[in-house]
């Protein structure tokens, strides 16, 4: 259950399987590990890697890399903010929306993800449903600027990953927030 | 398991020469094959006492056996029946017995007990037990009957359990929860486990170890799958898992966000909350595949959906009034009612197995607080002492309710019997535990 490499922890990782054996009498399966989920959230390695030489040299194809403009337009913000228990967007958010929207159209292929969130407080469910909102919402305003809507996916993390820890005014409202990604 | 009737078999002559001899509650006693669960996952620890009155008192006379047993039997017996919060251990007055010799109940009138439970564990071959216990009305002398139970090295502990849920109903006539078990979730920095524990919190066992976040585990209706919301594709996405065979299916992965995940009481589909119409609705599932079918009908926000045990009603969160509120609707959608009024933020319903009874989180005065609303009357009451509480849930006999509390900056679980009096706390060592969902009984 435990994967990291030391004896130690081999050895308490034996110690902990052995306690499991000797005090379960559940249906999960005795000899079981927990379903591991590998992180898929790293991004790719970078574009094509450089050729090699010899004499079956094959000419590599120059794919548009998914690294370069990986973060969409430079020098522009990525975060729109809202206030308590609000999804709309606010007017000193809509300069950073048009930014975006000018990109996307300036390059059709191009998919971008809003990802919503909200703080801490209440029930995590219906802060992913709040959350979705606020996605939701910075999508409409980026309809309205001219984005196709295949070119747009909202989803929500609800409180689950905020970006300031703390219970207090500053961490929950660096938290509202709708964060725009290209994936 | 066999019940033998109350006459039982007629067995040694009554045991004499009794001494006084104080057991202690909760100690851990007996040479033990069973090391403790790593440090983070300690039993759920009653907290808050109830008051005695309220409290039956019961005797349990050491179980006789001949080899040394692996778990400590009585003990577990003891310690469920006081963290139920409706039963007291008085002191034991005597050595062993067994559940075939008549007691002489004198010194158990004596020391207050109205109830004695005797028993023995006795080993059939290497590895494997026969559990047995009878139950006596000290009172009037009477025997209640017994029942015996087999179980391999790795079942001692759910005999055990079993026991105490068998003294349980045989005394209150409602079935006992502590052969269940429960799920919960926790969080310690990129580090997400889901969690399947005994209803005493000991023996957990991770079914799921995420870099992402992990919420709203849902146990099936016969207690083999549990459905949940991970977020391990960068978005949430609902799976069923098998907890035998760790297998997982997705369940939901549409346009956007996918989450509340709740099973149909025929445990072949489930509700959810999906966003592919724009909005946060609430849509059936079957699990063999085919089309999401949408049951709610608003332009707001409707999610947390949860059956009705007779399945034919939904009740669920939505704003669809300008505040979320718990609403509910038929089965197949349509026919929507509100269900509170008071307050302005009322969401996480989770329906008592009666029926009638609703626990649900409401905010007032500022705190996040565990309600408890009689389902006929309309009438709503905060459980004392229940404060900055998320996802409540009912436990299978409708007595306790769990629940996950923030307190000094970190979650951690609580059970509580509806009206408040007796608590248990259960503690990880690190980070956060929360998303508690107490388990169906076990057959």
């Amino acid at each position: 259950m435990f994967t990291t490499k030391s004896k130690t922890a081999q050895w308490l990782g034996a110690l902990v399987v052995a306690a499991v054996l000797a005090g379960c009498g559940s249906t999960v399966p005795l000899d079981s590990k927990p379903v591991t989920v590998v992180d898929k959230s790293k991004a790719d390695g970078a574009g094509q890697s450089a050729q090699s030489a010899g004499a079956n040299t094959v000419a590599p194809v120059a794919v548009k890399s998914a690294s370069l403009g990986d973060m969409g337009p430079e020098n522009v913000g990525r975060i729109v903010y809202f206030d308590f228990d609000s999804a709309a967007v606010k007017a000193e958010s809509r300069e950073v929306i048009l930014a975006h929207a000018r990109y996307l159209r300036a390059n059709p292929e191009r998919r971008v993800v809003l990802e919503g969130h909200t703080d801490e407080r209440g029930s995590r469910e219906y802060n992913v449903a709040l959350g979705q909102r606020r996605a939701e919402s910075v999508a409409k305003t980026m309809l309205v600027f001219g984005v196709k809507a295949n070119a747009m996916e909202s989803v929500s993390f609800g409180e689950e990953k905020p970006a300031m820890l703390g219970s207090n005014e500053g961490a929950w409202e660096a938290n509202r927030r709708v964060e725009i990604t290209y994936r | 398991m066999a019940e033998y009737d109350r006459q039982g078999s007629v067995g040694q002559p009554p045991v004499t020469g009794i001494g006084r001899r104080q057991l202690l509650g909760g100690t851990v006693s007996g040479a033990s094959l069973f090391l403790a669960a790593p440090a983070a996952f300690a039993q759920f620890k009653v907290e808050v006492a109830g008051v005695g009155l309220t409290q039956r008192p019961f005797a349990l006379a050491p179980f006789k056996r001949v080899t040394q047993v692996p778990v400590a039997v009585d003990q577990v017996v003891i310690a469920d029946l006081e963290r139920s919060g409706e039963f007291r251990q008085v002191a034991s007055a005597s050595g062993e017995l067994d559940e075939n010799t008549r007691p002489n109940f004198e010194p158990w009138r004596a020391v207050g007990a109205d109830a004695l439970i005797t028993g023995s564990i006795n080993q059939v071959a290497v590895g494997r037990w026969d559990v047995r216990y009878r139950l006596w009305d000290v009172v009037r002398g009477e025997d209640l009957g017994g029942v015996s139970f087999p179980a391999q090295d790795s079942e001692l502990r759910l005999a055990a359990h079993r026991v105490a849920d068998s003294v349980y109903e045989k005394l209150t006539g409602v079935r006992g929860v502590f052969a269940t078990r429960v799920a919960y979730v926790t969080a310690d920095g990129s580090q997400n486990r889901l969690w399947i524990a005994d209803a005493d919190g000991e023996s957990p066992q991770a079914a799921l170890d995420s870099p992402q976040p992990v919420i709203s585990p849902a146990w099936s209706p016969e207690g083999e799958r549990l459905a949940y919301v991970s977020f391990e594709a960068r978005k949430p996405v609902v799976y069923v898992h098998t907890l035998a065979t760790g297998k997982r299916q997705v369940v939901a992965n549409y346009r956007g966000s996918n989450s509340a995940p709740a099973w149909m009481p025929d445990g072949k589909g489930l509700v959810a909350t999906l966003s592919l119409a724009g909005h946060s609705q609430i849509y059936a599932i079957g699990l063999e595949g085919g089309r999401p079918t949408r049951l709610s009908d608003s332009q707001s926000i409707d999610t947390e959906p949860t059956f009705s045990p007779d399945g034919k009603l939904l009740y669920f969160v939505s704003d669809r009034g300008g505040s979320p509120q718990i609403y509910r609707m038929a089965a197949g959608g349509g026919n929507v009612q509100r269900i509170t009024f008071s307050g302005g933020y009322n969401v996480s319903p989770s329906i008592a197995p009666d029926g009638n009874r609703m626990a649900y989180v409401g905010l007032v005065e500022g705190r996040y607080t565990l309600m408890v609303m009689d389902l006929t009357s309309g009438a709503a009451q905060p459980v004392p002492g229940a404060l900055d509480v998320e996802s409540p849930s009912f436990s299978a006999n409708g007595r306790m309710i769990v629940y996950a509390s923030r307190t000094k900056g970190r979650d951690e679980l609580i059970t509580t019997t509806v009206d408040g009096r007796v608590r248990t706390r259960l503690l990880g060592a690190k980070g956060d535990i929360r998303e508690p969902a107490w388990g169906p009984f076990r057959d």
